[in-house]
């Protein structure tokens, strides 16, 4: 109940903000030396939220379907297409840190590989991913390979720490009790790694949401929240609020995966929430 | 059949290297069963080292070691042997009665046996009331308790024990002295004891294994036999002529030319 409340809370601090900057804020936006500090307040950048709920209520083009259906669906469409990214990308991202721990050839080897893929460009990496679509795969599984692409580093990494985590002396104790590899893996390095997993996962949820997002721009795939973003902008000089609409609706979106991902915590945690100490 | 037969064990780590240290040096030790030994010495004697080798978590430079008549690998693998560390070393995530469960477990024990044998084990060391806590909760003297409950509950033929009751309060101390000197009777467990303390050691033991250091060896062995290992025990003329003869045999080395303070082994 008090984390639904301090949401709510977030959420009425956020609109006020926006609303009391467009009260106060210079409508052409704060200049310093040439350079635009600050954004433009007037209506054509900053539209009032109730134009923005509004707009949501209203049809995307005359006579066409209300503005808040096309956007829920296409946060639909980019939501699964997030899934499938984050699903691969942990995947692949915990099975890199499991061979990387087993084998520290592996690690030395594939580690530098590991960070080098995330200084590639996504822009230089879409077009060559897009060429799949339509042969290889649908063209939303591209854009599942660019969101996975970017989920599965902050696993490997954040797994990898967590598998070396175990203290030598639970190490030692598996030893004793004749655990192989796979045992010690399953029973002491995978729990032990949890707690550097969890915030390793919250991170590639965004990615992968960013992911999704930029991969439908640079892949051109039709139907998603990114897309949607595009298409509206261009309407922004006649339209404002409409382009707003789609934005709200990713960040909605970004939120939802955030939260989805927190979940996946709970039940495994429990042993963290108590922390008094009997002293006996 | 003897528990554990040490044959002209040597150990140095880093070998090769300049930071090369010479652990232990010609050590033999024969442990008969359900013989329980103490090893006693100042710290960097090896003791630890010479347990670690017992239990194949590391391997010697040359020389043998045979426990149940198995080389110490196969041993190991075939846990003739249950082991506790000066650190609790619980898992966290696990509540106290899955801490004492683990060794059961990768034993592929039942659900049923497995639950049994671990209240059985918390009764023993007075915890039965915080099965359901986490190590998290429990104070580092309650942790230790746990650790040795875990490391009884496969009751296995041999004990390997380095300095378990270290962090321990001395009432608490004193009474799974007696609970374990208990188990080992019952049970025909041999024990291999590692400690600091000349009382603990001569309490526990039949036989203390006085140790010196840089390198490691075996300085002398005593036999001890006290009328009774209880209240009394602890108050028999025998017992103080034991500690004095252990103190003396640990004070021939701590005054020694090789009472210097370098690496520890």
């Amino acid at each position: 109940m008090r984390r639904v409340l301090s949401v709510l809370a977030g959420l009425m601090a956020a609109a006020w903000s926006w609303e009391a900057y467009k009260a106060a804020g210079n409508p052409e936006g704060t200049v310093l030396f040439g350079v635009r500090v600050l954004p433009r307040a007037d209506d054509l950048s900053m539209p009032h939220l109730w134009t923005i709920v509004q707009r949501l209520a209203g049809p995307e083009t005359t006579g066409g379907r209300p503005v808040w259906l096309v956007v829920l669906d296409a946060c639909l469409f980019t939501l699964g297409v997030t899934a499938a990214g984050f699903a691969a990308g942990s995947v692949v991202g915990l099975i890199l840190a499991a061979a990387m721990q087993r084998f520290r050839i592996v690690e030395r080897g594939l580690l530098p590989y590991v960070i080098l893929s995330q200084t590639v460009p996504l822009v230089a990496l879409a077009p060559l991913i897009a060429g799949w679509g339509g042969t290889l795969m649908p063209a939303w599984a591209t854009v599942a390979v660019i969101a996975a692409y970017l989920a599965f580093f902050p696993v490997a990494v954040g797994m990898l720490r967590g598998l070396q985590s175990p203290s030598a002396s639970g190490v030692e104790l598996m030893r004793s009790y004749a655990a192989g590899w796979w045992r010690t893996l399953v029973k002491l390095r995978l729990p032990a790694a949890l707690p550097y997993l969890f915030p390793a996962l919250r991170l590639a949820g965004a990615a992968a949401v960013v992911g999704a997002v930029v991969g439908e721009i640079s892949t051109g795939t039709r139907g998603g929240i990114g897309r949607l973003i595009i298409e509206y902008s261009r309407e922004a000089t006649s339209d404002p609020a409409k382009v707003y609409t789609a934005m709200l609706g990713a960040a909605l979106l970004g939120l939802l995966v955030a939260g989805a991902v927190s979940l996946l915590e709970l039940p495994l945690m429990r042993h963290r929430r108590h922390v008094e100490v009997v002293t006996l | 059949m003897t528990a554990v037969v040490v044959d002209k064990l040597t150990k140095v780590f880093n070998q090769g290297r300049p930071d090369e240290v010479l652990a232990l040096a010609d050590v033999d030790l024969t442990v008969g069963d359900g013989e329980f030994v103490s090893l006693i010495g100042p710290s960097g004697c090896g003791k630890s080292t010479l347990l670690r080798l017992i239990a194949d978590l590391i391997g010697p430079t040359t020389g043998t070691v045979t426990v149940a008549g198995l080389p110490a690998a196969q041993a190991r693998r075939e846990q003739e042997y249950g082991i506790a560390f000066q650190q609790a070393g619980l898992f966290e995530w696990r509540t106290v009665r899955r801490n004492v469960e683990l060794p059961l477990e990768l034993r592929g024990a039942g659900k049923a046996e497995r639950r049994a044998k671990a209240e059985q084990m918390l009764e023993l060391v007075g915890l039965s009331d915080f099965a359901g806590h986490y190590p998290g909760q429990l104070s580092g003297g309650m942790q230790q308790r746990v650790a040795i409950a875990r490391a009884l509950a496969v009751q296995p033929p041999l004990l390997l024990m380095d300095e378990p009751f270290g962090a321990l309060d001395e009432m608490t101390r004193e009474r799974l002295q007696s609970e374990l000197l208990g188990i080992c009777a019952k049970t025909r467990t041999s024990t291999v004891f590692v400690t600091h303390s000349i009382s603990e050691a001569v309490f526990l033991a039949d036989r203390v294994v006085v140790m010196s250091a840089r390198p490691g060896r075996i300085t002398a062995s005593i036999e001890v036999e006290l009328p009774s290992r209880d209240e009394a025990g602890r108050q028999a003329p025998v017992y103080f002529d034991k500690i004095t003869e252990v103190r003396q045999a640990l004070r021939g080395i701590s005054t020694g030319p090789r009472a210097d303070s370098r690496a520890e082994a």
